[in-house]
């Protein structure tokens, strides 16, 4: 190994990028959102339960899209349910992952034609890091695309050349297009200037 | 060794004729009170009550018999079948909506039954398409309450009386009546492109 090998006393320490260890420790505990739309939902039940034990992945259900980590879009995302998933993928907080689940939310499945009340795929609402295609997909599917979501975790980078005293607002604008910005030059910050102008002030008295 | 033809015993000694053993199912369903009425028999009664000229007797060979009435009367009709003894109609099953699309009129159907009197009839109410409106039966058959509900959902047809009238499935904001055979499907909902 290399020159800090066998310099510790203590055996219980492993010396790894920070940037590795953060990654493994988000792709070590992927608590999804429970929640399901439709037939997928019950597959994933079943990939929960023991026989195929999401557990053992440290994938376990979270009530709270406050507390979760990633949301699988089980089943069939109708264009009423629409607007609910995209204000429960905001309610995450981030780092937050999402895995579409079976054909219905990749493309709208046996609903792309005639289905004038299913949205045509989930990744128009939001954006979709692994889609599992069948219909339903096998609970082994499922475990492939976790398997899939925790190789992407584990390519994170950290971001590069940022000042932490400087908060930025990072815009994803679709696609590629995605801007970093100071934070103090955005519509909200200036808002909030004139909204809460003398809490700022005694914010920087205390030397915020 | 004994034969093993001795062994077993013939099986036709063992089990009984099953004709024996089953009575004829017609004997065994045979109505209690032998009150129950057929449609021709309701028919008869609705129009005596009512008058012959609000009733309509239909009968092919390929569905049960059914009456249109006309949607004027259709609440006292229904009240008079729930609770006259005799008729009973303690049950409506269903109530669907239907759009016949080349007479251009909207069509209300509904099935009901009597759990005491056992006997059954289908009812149906005609109205034109433009102006579908219709008296609710919700006050009558609380049943009507959603089935009335995605009748007006899917149809557009108006329950008039009715005490939660809006969509059930749909959601509030959505343009059109979708089971009707000329809908056509707005192009975005909320922003979001509904075609593929």
């Amino acid at each position: 190994m290399g020159l800090l090998d066998k310099k510790f006393h203590d055996s219980n320490i492993i010396v790894v990028s920070l940037e590795k260890a953060l990654n493994w420790a988000r792709k070590s505990s992927l608590w999804y959102m429970q929640f399901g739309l439709a037939c997928c939902a019950i597959e994933m039940m079943a990939t929960a339960a023991s026989r195929y034990d999401f557990d053992r992945f440290g994938v376990i259900p979270r009530s709270s899209p406050r507390q979760a980590d990633v949301m699988i879009v089980a089943g069939t995302v109708t264009l009423k349910m629409a607007g609910r998933i995209k204000r429960l993928y905001h309610q995450m907080a981030e780092p937050r992952y999402v895995i579409s689940m079976g054909s219905c939310s990749n493309c709208g499945g046996p609903y792309w034609e005639h289905g004038y009340h299913v949205l045509k795929g989930v990744d128009r609402v939001v954006p979709v890091d692994v889609y599992i295609p069948g219909c339903p997909p096998r609970p082994e599917s499922l475990l492939q695309g976790f398997l899939h979501l925790r190789d992407k975790i584990m390519n994170e980078k950290l971001p590069v050349g940022l000042d932490a005293s400087h908060p930025v607002v990072i815009e994803d604008h679709g696609d590629e297009d995605i801007r970093v910005r100071p934070a103090s030059e955005t519509e909200e910050h200036k808002k909030a200037q004139i909204a809460f102008p003398q809490q700022d002030v005694t914010r920087k008295k205390e030397g915020a | 060794m004994k034969n093993p033809n001795e062994l077993h015993q013939n099986p036709n000694e063992l089990h009984q004729n099953p004709n024996e053993l089953h009575k004829n199912p017609n004997e065994l369903h045979k109505n209690p009170n032998e009150l129950h009425k057929n449609p021709n028999e309701l028919h008869q009664l609705l129009s005596e009550r009512f008058g012959e000229e609000h009733f309509e007797f239909h009968q092919d060979e390929k569905a049960e018999p059914w009456i249109v009435v006309s949607a004027g009367i259709l609440k006292d009709v229904a009240k008079y079948l729930r609770d006259e003894p005799g008729l009973e109609f303690d049950t409506l099953m269903c109530l669907s909506g239907v759009h016949y699309h080349k007479e251009e009129q909207l069509g209300v159907t509904y099935h009901l039954d009597s759990t005491s009197m056992k006997h059954k009839l289908i009812l149906k109410v005609l109205m034109p398409q433009e102006d579908a409106r219709l008296p609710s039966v919700e006050q009558i058959w609380k049943a009507a309450d959603w089935h009335e509900r995605e009748a007006y959902d899917m149809f557009g047809i108006r329950f008039e009386g009715h005490p939660d009238h809006r969509r059930i499935l749909c959601p509030d904001d959505w343009e059109g009546y979708p089971l009707r055979k000329d809908y056509q499907v707005q192009p975005y909902y909320q922003g979001m492109k509904v075609e593929y």
